[in-house]
């Protein structure tokens, strides 16, 4: 029996990482897989997998429901499904969306077959520290396969001596439910990183939300990549405008200022960062700057070439340039840039017109291999 | 199914043994029920396979075996049973579960296997489907082998896409077609121009009501449609009119019977999971639970009976509406005086003991399907009492709320759902729609449109099976629509009432 359902699933494996492959572009542009869930698994909302058919649509039907509530009362967001209660097999599966867990490390793997991107060869010493997660906790709820077996029953005989129902003569002890215990894990944590990656965005008046979200969407794509290339990675995020700061990952994410657009602003506290904090030769540093290529003026422009070729780009692996299009912007940088470093091989440009420009432009950058 | 690959272990066999017991003393009359233990593992695949040991290849087997497997694992769901339909009955058991839940399982099998037998939806139903499904495997792969995997399941996946254009109460209701239009029609009179007597040869000359008659039988003739009636059971004209190779044939024909097979269940989910759950209750409360393990089986049932918000728990209906008629037909709560009596206080204390009330669930287990069963016995008080509600989605908010607690529009919500079992009414009218050998499809609209994306690609399918243009009237957004897919691909145009 297990012999043909085996088929089965791996001829639906092969059909999903057909359109997983397929349509990896489809998600990047509608960004939906950023959330993370778990320990390190997100769930992937993957085109319908189920078969097409005459069916009612969905949003003019409602239903009828049972429990305490006033009328308005919201029951929540778009269809959470409830699991539960015994299934009744032979009923047509009819999701439209099949959510197929795959693990950050798979997602990775198959960005790297989609875009043909090369391994990074890291430079310096590899200070890797692997990640061992162990199972040295103990929680009261989980799955079947983490019981836990003597804590379990040394639950029960505690319960079995206080109600009294212990008896020395015949010492059977059977556990409830509630005296199960589960193993669960700890993850030890890294003591050193070996890669860093500095993105800058520009948050001047500008960058809209639809900038921002390829933004977003391609930053978390870098991220995944490199994380599965090195064994642990920190990242910088700093915003700009016509002054520069640190940000936590939501700030830079959320912020709209609307100053002018000084770039040499955020070069000069990356290269700070760079400085003070991740010399060189021992850490694989990757600058990413995201604008829509209207500096200030041309000094500006002159003074960044300079930060560059000082500081950034003699201890980076690879310093990367995203131009967004914006209806604001001149896109003037991006042209500036190519043309002063069109021999360096460690400074990558790329212009990103659309969401739908997001893979090609995720080539670019990773496709050296640096 | 071959031998079981264990025999049951010995307090199993007795546990079987007992809970029968009850149950037949209770006046259960169920099928011989064959058990077998089965690891998560195995009881996954079977489920994914519907209950059978056996199906078809195709990918859908392993989607589902994903989902169930996922679920497990994540300690989100577990399957407590399955049983199917047939004679013998086979059922499963999970391995590890405690004596208190397999004796649940036990019990709840019991009474699916009861309904099983004797409701009439079922009666048609091929208790032989162990060895239906296994033919049909070997159907689909003896295909598989001559014309090539891919080809095979791509028709397949075709064939899906129509399922749900199938007839189940044709089996039960004759749909007797019209007489033939080819009988001459005597009775019809050739319309005459009213004419006084003296004048008649002159206003309604022979010749010309020979012509006159010749034009009628001409229009007649052109008119003769097939089908003759507008016909729902959509997979059988498809096997009778369409051009298919033999192969194509027995699949469509295997994806058919299945339909057919499956759909008695779908017509009454409710009332099945009612009834068991209402004898694993009966028998385990009131015969085989001992006091240490009732707080066990309380949480397992009260696992299966949550009410998520939003969503309707058809074993929680399904049980209280059963314990409801009972409650009645045991107080006397029904008939014309009970209808008519106006009084809350009245109503509350009415009783006249007349004890009817198993007898009732046991002859409504027998003659009603869901929309009946809702129909005659989902009342104002059990709605109330019940709290139900119908909900409905907020476009502004863009949530699911509560819309109404009125009886009737929570009835009537509740009723459109399960009629026709949640699928749309789609009839073939015309295999020759324009003469041009167009395949014309009518939906017949309720009040709420098709998914359109979807609708687009299921014609897509039914043009690949009928090999011409396929089209289907519908309305959408209140305006009559007309789809087509032909070779051209697929259009949308308006359609005004002469189609």
């Amino acid at each position: 029996m297990s012999q043909k359902i085996d088929l089965d699933q791996r001829r639906f494996r092969k059909i999903i990482r057909g359109k997983i492959k397929d349509n990896l572009r489809k998600y990047i542009s509608n960004g939906d897989m950023i959330a993370r869930k778990g320990k390190d698994t997100i769930s992937i909302p993957l085109p319908s997998v189920d078969i097409p058919r005459f069916k009612h649509g969905g949003k003019q039907q409602g239903g009828v429901g049972q429990g305490e509530g006033e009328v308005g009362d919201s029951l929540g967001k778009d269809g959470e499904e409830q699991p539960g209660g015994p299934g009744e097999a032979g009923d047509r599966p009819g999701e439209h969306l099949v959510e197929v867990d795959v693990s950050l490390d798979e997602l990775a793997e198959i960005l790297g077959e989609e875009l043909a991107l090369p391994r990074i060869e890291p430079k310096g010493s590899e200070k890797i520290v692997s990640h061992k997660d162990r199972y040295s906790g103990i929680r009261t709820t989980g799955p079947e396969s983490l019981k836990h077996f003597r804590r379990t029953y040394k639950e029960a005989l505690k319960r079995q001596i206080s109600t009294g129902t212990y008896n020395k003569k015949n010492p059977i002890i059977i556990p409830i439910k509630d005296d199960k215990r589960f193993r669960s894990w700890k993850s030890i944590p890294l003591p050193q990183s070996s890669a860093v990656i500095i993105y800058m965005m520009d948050v001047s008046g500008s960058m809209g939300d639809e900038q921002k979200e390829i933004v977003r969407i391609e930053s978390f794509w870098l991220d995944t990549w490199l994380s599965s290339q090195y064994k642990g990675i920190e990242s910088r995020y700093i915003i700009h405008d016509a002054m520069a700061r640190e940000v936590d990952r939501d700030t830079f994410f959320s912020t709209r200022e609307s100053g002018g657009t000084m770039i040499s602003s955020a070069y000069k506290l990356c290269s700070k960062i760079m400085e003070e904090e991740y010399p060189s030769d021992e850490y694989n540093i990757y600058p990413f700057h995201f604008s829509d290529g209207d500096n200030w003026s041309v000094d500006d422009t002159t003074s960044c070439v300079e930060i560059l070729n000082a500081q950034i780009l003699p201890n980076s692996n690879q310093f990367s340039y995203g131009q967004v299009e914006s209806p604001y912007g001149s896109g003037q940088f991006i042209k500036d840039l190519r043309e002063n470093f069109s021999e360096t091989e460690n400074l990558v440009t790329s212009e990103i017109k659309g969401k739908d420009a997001i893979m090609d432009s995720i080539k670019e950058f990773l496709g050296q291999g640096k | 199914m071959s031998a079981l690959h264990k025999p049951l272990p010995v307090h199993l066999q007795d546990m079987q043994q007992e809970i029968e017991q009850h149950a037949c003393d209770f006046g259960l009359d169920f099928f011989p029920i064959l058990y077998e233990v089965l690891d998560y593992k195995t009881m996954n695949e079977v489920a994914a396979y519907g209950g059978f040991p056996t199906r078809y290849p195709h990918w859908r087997f392993g989607m589902d075996y994903e989902k169930l497997s996922k679920s497990y694992e994540y300690g989100m769901s577990k399957i407590y049973e399955m049983v199917i339909n047939t004679n013998p009955s086979y059922a499963y058991l999970l391995e590890g579960n405690s004596l208190v839940d397999q004796k649940l399982v036990m019990a709840h099998v019991c009474g699916h296997v009861d309904f099983f037998k004797n409701n009439y939806y079922f009666s048609k139903t091929n208790r032989k489907m162990i060895d239906g499904m296994a033919n049909h495997a070997s159907t689909v792969r003896r295909h598989m082998r001559a014309q090539g995997q891919s080809v095979v399941e791509d028709f397949i996946d075709v064939c899906l896409s129509i399922e749900n254009l199938i007839d189940p109460m044709s089996l039960f209701i004759a749909r007797s077609p019209k007489p033939s239009t080819s009988k001459p029609k005597e009775a019809a009179e050739t319309p005459r121009i009213e004419a006084k007597g003296y004048m008649e040869e002159y206003i309604n000359p022979p010749e010309f009501m020979e012509a006159q008659r010749q034009k009628i039988e001409q229009e007649e003739e052109l008119k003769k449609k097939y089908p003759e009636e507008p016909q729902r059971d959509v997979l059988q004209f498809l096997l009778e009119a369409a051009p298919l190779a033999d192969w194509e044939r027995d699949c469509l024909e295997v994806i058919r019977n299945e339909a057919y097979y499956y759909a008695p269940q779908a017509m009454t989910k409710i009332m099945n999971e009612g009834w068991a759950t209402y004898w694993h209750s009966k028998i385990l409360t009131t015969k085989a639970l001992k006091g240490s393990e009732v707080v066990d089986y309380a949480d397992a049932c009260a696992g299966v009976l949550a009410t998520a918000p939003g969503q309707l728990n058809p074993y929680k209906l399904g049980v209280e509406l059963l314990r409801n008629i009972e409650m009645r037909w045991d107080k006397g709560q029904f008939g014309k005086e009970w209808d008519e009596c106006d009084s809350m206080a009245v109503k509350a204390s009415w009783d006249r003991r007349l004890g009817l009330g198993r007898a009732k669930i046991f002859e409504v287990r027998k003659l009603y399907n869901d929309i009946t069963f809702i129909d005659e016995f989902f009342t104002l008080d059990f709605c109330i009492e019940q709290k139900f509600y119908s909900f409905g989605y907020n476009e502004r908010a863009s949530s699911w709320e509560i819309m109404s607690r009125d009886f009737e529009k929570v009835k009537k919500q509740l009723l459109d759902a399960l009629t026709n079992r949640g699928q749309p009414v789609i009839r073939v009218v015309d295999a020759n729609h324009g003469n041009t050998g167009e395949l014309l499809l009518k939906h017949d609209h309720e009040g709420v449109d098709l998914d359109m994306g979807h609708a687009k690609d299921t014609l897509e399918n039914l043009h690949k099976v009928w090999k011409r243009p396929v089209r289907l009237l519908t309305l959408v957004e209140e305006k009559r629509k007309m789809l087509r897919h032909g070779e051209d691909g697929y259009s949308e145009a308006a359609a005004d009432t002469s189609d």
